[in-house]
Order: C-alpha cells, then sequence, then structure tokens
C-alpha cells in the first residue's frame, strides 16, 4: 500500500510534483498517467527513497520516505526509464549482481527462476548488449523483482517497444497482478492503462483525477447507448427523449442515439417502447469513449 | 562486505573488457619498471673516478659518504626513474575510475543500482577499491619486480642499499595506497561532470601534478629526495586524501547522482 501526502518536489523554482495526495491500495493495478513533463518519474523516484521530496511525506509498505529508506528499497521493485543494464556483461550475471545486493538468499535459483519465467534463460549467458530493445526490458522486469517486492513500481515499461514486445511486457503485468502484488504503472499510453489497470490517476504536476477507467469515461462524458434500427426516425427520437430518465436522444443515419445514466436498469423498458413504436431492433450497444478522450478532456480543462 | 565486493568484481569483469584499461594497467607499469633498470644497466660502468669531479656539489648530501663518486652518480639516476613508482597508483585508478563511472553515467546504470538497499558508502568504497586495489598491486609487484632486477644489475652492495633506502619504502608502500585514493575519488569528481570517459581521464590526469612536481624538481637539482621530503609528501597526500574522500562522499548522494550530475 502507497499512501502520499501532499507530496511536493521543485527542482529550483521548476514545481515538478505539487501536493499530490493519494491512495493506491493492495494488490491494485494503479495507472498513473499524464504527458511528457507531467512529473511521473519524479514522483517514483520519491516513493522509492531515490530522491527526497521538498516536502510532504509518503508511506510506502508500511515505511516512511526520508526515514525508513533501507527498509522501502528492500521492499520495492522499481524498473526505471531507462533499463541501465550492464551491457558487456550477461543477462545471467547482470542479474547476480542485483539479487546480491537485494540480499537474495537463494541468488541463483531466484535468478534462474526469473531467466525462466520471461524467456531469456537460453540466452543467460549471452551479453546484454546483444540483446534487443524488448529482450532488455524483459531482463530489467526480472531484475525487479529478483527480492519479490510487495510493490512494484514501472517507469513507462512498453515505450519504445514493438507492438509484440509491448504486449508480452503487459500480459506480464497481468500475471504480477494475479499474484497479488501492488503495480504502480506510469505511462502515457492510454490504451494500456484502460486494459491493465484497476484505478487510474491523472497526473499533470497536479493530481487531475483518480478513478476506475470506467468511471471516468461516464463521468465526463455520461453514458451512451446505440440502438441499430432497420429504418430510424425523428418520431421514435422524440418518444423516447419524453421519457423522464433520458438526458438526449439522437438520430444518426439507421442509429439511435441515447444518453442516460443507467443503461442497464432501462435499456429493457426503451427496446420495448421501440418495439411498440413499430421499429425493428437490429444491435443494441454501449458507445465507448475511449480513454483518450477523457484524457484530453481533462488536461485540456485544467 | 558482500555488497562492497560483488560491485568490485563487477568493476572488474567490466572495466577490464576493455582492452585500453587493461593495457594501461599492465603496460605502464612494466615500462615503469625497466626505465629504472636501464638506468642501472646503462650507468654500471660509472664507478670510474674521474665523474666525480663533474658532479654537482649536493651529491655529498645525497649519497653516503662509503660510495664512490661513480656509484653515488648510478643511485642518483636510477632515483631520477624511481619516482616513476608514483606515477603508477596515479594513472592506473584514473583509467578505471573514469571509464567505470562516466560508463554507468552514459548507460544510465546507476539508477537502479541506486534503488537497491546498498549505501551510498558501499557503492562508492566498491568503486574506490576497484579503482586501487589493482593500482597498489601494479605498483607493489612493479617495484619488487624492480627491486629483482635490481638485485641481478647492481654490482655494488652499497648502491643496493641507497635504493632500497627506507624512503623508497614509504613511497610504494605508504605513499602509493594513498596516491590512488588521491586519483580515484578526483576522478570521481571529474566524472561527475563530464559525459566522455576520455575527457574524464584527460582532465583527471591533473592528479599527476604533485608527483612530476617532484621529479622535475630533482631533475632541475631544486631538491633531492630524501626522506623528510617523502614524509612530508605522505602526510600531504594523507591530508589531501581526507579532503578527496569529503568532496567525494558529498558528491555520491542518491539526490546529488540523479539529479544534478550531468
Ligand atoms: N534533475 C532535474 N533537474 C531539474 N528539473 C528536473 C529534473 N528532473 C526532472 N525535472 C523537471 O521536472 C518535471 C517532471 O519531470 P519528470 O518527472 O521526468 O516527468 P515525466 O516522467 O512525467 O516525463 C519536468 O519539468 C522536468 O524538466
Ligand atoms: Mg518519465
Amino acid at each position: 500500500m502507497i499512501v502520499t501526502d501532499n507530496l511536493t518536489k521543485k527542482f529550483g523554482d521548476n514545481l515538478a510534483v505539487d501536493r499530490l495526495s493519494l491512495t493506491v491500495d493492495e494488490g491494485e493495478v494503479f495507472g498513473f498517467l499524464g504527458p511528457n513533463g507531467a512529473g511521473k518519474t519524479t514522483t517514483v523516484r520519491m516513493l522509492t527513497s531515490l530522491i527526497g521530496p521538498t516536502f510532504g511525506t509518503a508511506i510506502v509498505n508500511g515505511f516512511q520516505i526520508g526515514k525508513q529508506d533501507y527498509d522501502i528499497r528492500r521492499t520495492v521493485g522499481i524498473l526505471t526509464e531507462t533499463p541501465g543494464m550492464y551491457d558487456n556483461l550477461s543477462a545471467e550475471y547482470n542479474l547476480q549482481i542485483y539479487a546480491t545486493l537485494y540480499e537474495v538468499q537463494d541468488v541463483s535459483g531466484q535468478v534462474e527462476k526469473y531467466l525462466r519465467m520471461l524467456g531469456l534463460w537460453e540466452r543467460r549467458k549471452d551479453e546484454v548488449g546483444s540483446f534487443s530493445k524488448g529482450m532488455r526490458q524483459k531482463l530489467a522486469i526480472a531484475r525487479a523483482l529478483l527480492h519479490e517486492p510487495r510493490i512494484l513500481f514501472l517507469d513507462e515499461p512498453t515505450a519504445g517497444l514493438d507492438p509484440e514486445a509491448s504486449r508480452l511486457v503487459r500480459d506480464f503485468i497481468s500475471e504480477l497482478r494475479k499474484q497479488g502484488r501492488t503495480i504502480f504503472l506510469c505511462t502515457h499510453n492510454l490504451d494500456e492503462a484502460d486494459r491493465l489497470c484497476d484505478r487510474i490517476c491523472v497526473f499533470k504536476t497536479h493530481l487531475l483525477v483518480v478513478d476506475s477507467p470506467a468511471n471516468l469515461r461516464a463521468q465526463l462524458f455520461g453514458r451512451k447507448v446505440v440502438f441499430h434500427l432497420r429504418e430510424a426516425n425523428d418520431f421514435l427520437a422524440l418518444t423516447i427523449q419524453a421519457l423522464p430518465y433520458i438526458q438526449q436522444a439522437r438520430v444518426i443515419d439507421n442509429k439511435l442515439v441515447i444518453s442516460l445514466d443507467d443503461p442497464e436498469l432501462y435499456n429493457p423498458e426503451i427496446i420495448r417502447l421501440l418495439v411498440q413504436n413499430g421499429a425493428n431492433v437490429q444491435f443494441v450497444g454501449e458507445l465507448r469513449h475511449s480513454l483518450e478522450d477523457v484524457y484530453l478532456q481533462l488536461v485540456k480543462n485544467k | 562486505m558482500k555488497k562492497i565486493k560483488v560491485i568490485i568484481l563487477k568493476e572488474w569483469a567490466e572495466v577490464f573488457k576493455n582492452r585500453l584499461v587493461l593495457s594501461t594497467v599492465i603496460f605502464m607499469p612494466l615500462l615503469f619498471t625497466a626505465l629504472p633498470l636501464i638506468m642501472i644497466f646503462t650507468t654500471r660502468d660509472s664507478g670510474m673516478e674521474e665523474l666525480s669531479s663533474d658532479m654537482p656539489a649536493q651529491f655529498s648530501q645525497l649519497c653516503s659518504s662509503s660510495l664512490t663518486g661513480g656509484e653515488c652518480f648510478q643511485v642518483y639516476m636510477v632515483s631520477q626513474f624511481m619516482i616513476l613508482f608514483m606515477l603508477t597508483p596515479l594513472i592506473v585508478p584514473v583509467n578505471i575510475a573514469a571509464y567505470s563511472i562516466v560508463g554507468e553515467k552514459t548507460t544510465r546504470s546507476l539508477e537502479p543500482l541506486l534503488a537497491t538497499p546498498i549505501t551510498t558508502i558501499e557503492l562508492l568504497a566498491g568503486k574506490n577499491l576497484a579503482a586501487a586495489i589493482p593500482a597498489v598491486l601494479a605498483t607493489w609487484i612493479s617495484f619488487f619486480l624492480f627491486i629483482a632486477g635490481a638485485w641481478i644489475l647492481v654490482r655494488s652492495p652499497g648502491v643496493i642499499a641507497e635504493l632500497l633506502d627506507l624512503m623508497w619504502w614509504i613511497a610504494v608502500l605508504v605513499a602509493g595506497p594513498l596516491l590512488s585514493i588521491l586519483s580515484v575519488n578526483f576522478s570521481i569528481m571529474v566524472s561527475s561532470r563530464v559525459n566522455d570517459p576520455r575527457v574524464a581521464e584527460q582532465v583527471s590526469v591533473i592528479v599527476i601534478l604533485p608527483v612530476l612536481g617532484l621529479f622535475f624538481g630533482q631533475i632541475a637539482g631544486l631538491f633531492f629526495l630524501n626522506r623528510l621530503i617523502i614524509i612530508a609528501f605522505t602526510l600531504l597526500l594523507f591530508l589531501l586524501d581526507i579532503l578527496m574522500v569529503y568532496i567525494a562522499v558529498r558528491l555520491f548522494q542518491r539526490e546529488t547522482i540523479l539529479t544534478r550530475w550531468k
């Protein structure tokens, strides 16, 4: 669990993180979303005891930053923005160094476990310099897990990877989530955040909003249901619009687009009404705004 | 201790893959062993009396009275080059530290390293020892090779005694390690400011100035090295080392490395 309280970092006059207060629950995948320069890396560095806050504090895994830094470092894992591997040493040696530094009891056992889990066992003797970007990233993730941390910080884990490598990394993150680890995921990839995260915080120096991806969409745009009809017309739209719980009903081609708060509750009634008025309903579906729309809306508004 | 050891071994595994660094560590000390031995060899016949008349007056204070003028000349010439034994502990660490620190900076490998529960003191100790141990070993080995060579080449036991004077033991066994500590920490200071290992190396080589001062001071006849000068020099080094280590510790903090090293 992570709790931050007015966490603030200034570099000279440049305010990088401003009074960030949030809670990340045990076992959740928490998306930390923001454009370049938003202060994501700075936040991660503060929460992993790499740099100190200018103001405010945070509790990570029950330990306070600045006071129990050793315990924090011992119990969290971090995938830094750049993997920073030793290129002219082998993959295995790279991990052995870190396992020792993380005070792992069974160094060779843990190294083997994660090299196998990430599909790098066959290449363990090769110099990391010969690895592709995706392989390096996987090795860096392995490195962050050697000491079985409860909380894992991932700073843009799929940035710069090709779609296939990105997908492997994402699948692995889902896997980690199933193991019950808390994951703090920094990204500016909205699609990724949408798929992986239980909750998302949109951040740009200040905390803009925290919520689940679905709630964020609903809050900003309301929910919309699309009824595909054989033939839509304005009469049908007006009939539906007259219902008290409908915010808006519009005709677009042969579709009726209806805004309402609780489609699960009211859709059956709407369908009945449409049928009674002679409409032929072909499909019903929810119009989903991408998280990108949500995000752009938020960053624009504030 | 385990953590310091793993850092040292990692540094060596990395840095000695660099041919340039490896050859500096091996060939430079060999060269510095060969030069004084060549001097012994070329001055081996200078036992002739007529040489004594050409010698500077200070020679009498340099050599004990039991030596002939020729022998004294040999001691003088050879000891010029023995000063080189104090260059090895300065130059070897510059090479290793410049590559190890600037290398970590450019590959950004310091950040994940600093995220581990290692203390910055342990990390700094690892970097120091990784650079200082090879330097001190290279110095000592080359000095012992020199002694062995001198035993074979020198004819007069009086000359041997002068060459193995206590001051050289202090210079090699005490000043040597102090010089290497000075050199590593100076290189760390320089490396925190530059991004090219070659530049770091070139700038760090400034640390050889104090030893070059001894070398040219003696050649120019400003002074002759004696026990007193060497002991004073060693004390000065000790103080400089304290200053350098203090600065290095200040520079080698997580926050400073991540936010102020450019
Ligand atoms: N070492 C530093 N010195 C000065 N400013 C910095 C430093 N590190 C980051 N910043 C500034 O802090 C802000 C946030 O940066 P960062 O945390 O790297 O953002 P993100 O990871 O979201 O892209 C930026 O304006 C950046 O210029
Ligand atoms: Mg960043």
